[in-house]
């Protein structure tokens, strides 16, 4: 029926189908995604065992456990957040509430979002040749912390700058009115209501980058190395290298398989525990934060 | 009572601007000490600019731009020596919207004595107490000094802002519209607050409700189109206005 030249059944079945295909799209994207999960957990969950998570690899990777990988990336990830976290916050804090709108400000905006894409490798060949290579760190610990801090600069930047521009500005006038000068209204108002989501922001982004492969193999990574480390010189094993490792170089790739699941399952395991605990800090620090 | 009167804000010809736009056109106007003076117009009028130029909050908007004086106590306020931050710790300011810090009440009052250095747990206590009955909140959070300023209603909020801005004995509290985003019986308490504080402390409001300026204020002016148009006694304004632009005003023919 038509009124005012309107065809409400057509609208219907219009509103049906787009409901049909949005409902379709998302169910596909779950399932390929469960799907993926399945499939590593049938086959690598046979490795996981206690000594696979605490002991070296052994007979040329066709045994033993990951130990120093696993070691490895959560020094790597907890180093890259050491230098990231302070550095991009800092950044954050002066591009939301210094900065003065103009065309400067526009550049290092794009600046940042386009070096949030640039690719991995890029990062990793720059951390060679500049920490590995000019500054003498080595392939270290601390070339690729260094590395990957890089790397997850640009969304840790983003996302603080985006937490602390979510802030109302009615906090900001309130410290201000009540006799704080800039820093002092930040620090103690600001800061403290958008750290929850700027730290979930670093965290997601760690996440990522703990996952990475280029980055650590061109700065940090040993694809085998009996030592665990002891300074920040050391060189460090990673799941990711390690991964790609087993997969590609040995001469028992087929053997190992089971181990390599096992280890996939295991840097799985580790990102999304980062993001869990992500999670949980926003939840916490959030309680009775709203506005 | 023959106190005599003595001005506690003296605005002198004064002009500001947003970039290009001229918002406030030579404004001269005189605000009495322990008096309520009321700024009522219609929206755009300039009221609002006017009152955080009174303690320096125009400072944080960028492109903006004040000629004339205005004096603080005799002293001029924008003057290159004087400080923003002493300023606005004598002139405090109550915000439209109720806008307390995701904390405690407590750390709420105490934002601004710990500011100064005020840091000791008794003397603390006792400024939050006398902040809270000041501005008649005292019996209602008493119990729950703890609890998330964030939780409590939109009347007692504004209250909490209330003690939080008298925590610094301010001689002069600055209400930009203070009940507008309050219900009618919120409006009443913060109202009643106004009026108790009367002869203790100079209070300067912005209002859109003419009939809060007439039950409140000792003093009104009005404004219209960045020019101050009329300033007196409430009860002459409201009864006997000297300007055919203030009648229609009050008299709601425009605005």
């Amino acid at each position: 029926m038509a009124l005012f030249g309107y065809d409400y059944q057509t609208r219907r079945r219009r509103e049906a189908l787009a409901l049909f295909l949005i409902r379709a799209s998302a169910v596909l994207v779950l399932a390929i995604l469960g799907g993926i999960l399945a499939f590593i957990f049938y086959n690598g969950f046979s490795a996981i065992t206690w000594d696979f998570l605490t002991q070296f690899p052994r007979d040329g990777m066709r045994a033993g456990g990951i130990f120093p990988a696993l070691l490895g990336t959560l020094l790597l990830a907890v180093g890259s957040l050491v230098i990231a976290l302070p550095l991009g916050f800092g950044a954050a804090i002066y591009l939301a509430e210094y900065a003065r709108p103009g065309a400067l400000l526009t550049a290092i905006r794009l600046g940042i979002s386009n070096l949030a894409g640039v690719p991995s490798v890029v990062f990793g060949l720059f951390g060679l040749a500049v920490f590995v290579g000019v500054l003498g760190f080595g392939r270290s610990l601390l070339s690729g912390s260094l590395t990957l801090a890089l790397l997850v600069l640009p969304t840790v930047i983003s996302s603080a700058e985006e937490s602390l521009r979510q802030t109302p500005q009615s906090f900001r006038e309130a410290a201000i009115g009540l006799g704080a000068n800039r820093w002092q209204a930040i620090r103690q108002v600001v800061l403290p209501a958008a750290l929850p989501n700027m730290l979930t922001g670093a965290i997601l982004a760690l996440g990522r980058a703990a996952g990475e492969t280029a980055p650590i193999m061109f700065t940090a990574a040993a694809a085998y190395t009996l030592a665990l480390p002891d300074s920040v010189f050391s060189e460090v094993m990673a799941l990711s290298t390690h991964i790609y490792n087993m997969a590609t170089s040995g001469t028992h790739i087929e053997e190992a398989r089971h181990l390599q699941y096992g280890s996939v399952m295991v840097l799985m395991a580790l990102v999304l525990g980062l993001s869990l605990i992500a999670i949980i800090i926003r939840a916490r620090l959030r309680r009775g934060r709203q506005w | 009572m023959v106190t005599a009167t003595q001005t506690a804000i003296s605005a002198q010809n004064v002009d500001f601007y947003y970039g290009d736009f001229q918002a406030l056109k030579n404004i001269s106007l005189d605000m009495q000490a322990r008096k309520t003076t009321a700024f009522i117009g219609p929206s755009g009028c300039g009221k609002s600019t006017f009152l955080k130029l009174l303690n320096r909050m125009q400072d944080m908007v960028p492109g903006a731009r004040l000629a004339g004086r205005i004096l603080l106590d005799g002293t001029d306020m924008y003057a290159p020596e004087a400080d923003p931050v002493a300023i606005r710790r004598r002139v405090g300011m109550v915000f439209q919207k109720p806008n307390p810090f995701p904390k405690s009440i407590y750390d709420n009052i105490c934002y601004g004595p710990r500011l100064i250095g005020i840091r000791k747990a008794a003397d603390l206590d006792i400024i939050v107490e006398k902040a809270l009955r000041a501005a008649a909140l005292w019996d209602e959070v008493k119990d729950s000094l703890d609890k998330s300023a964030m939780a409590l209603s939109g009347g007692q909020q504004q209250r909490v802002c209330i003690a939080r801005a008298l925590a610094l004995e301010p001689e002069v509290i600055l209400m930009d519209e203070p009940t507008s985003a309050l219900d009618p019986i919120a409006t009443s308490k913060v109202e009643d607050w106004i009026q108790e504080a009367a002869g203790n402390l100079t209070i300067i409001m912005v209002t859109h409700n003419m009939q809060q300026a007439a039950r409140v204020s000792d003093f009104t002016a009005f404004f219209f189109l960045g020019e101050l148009i009329e300033y007196g006694p409430t009860d002459d304004l409201f009864t006997s206005p000297r300007k055919k632009q203030t009648e229609n005003y009050i008299t709601g023919r425009f605005g």
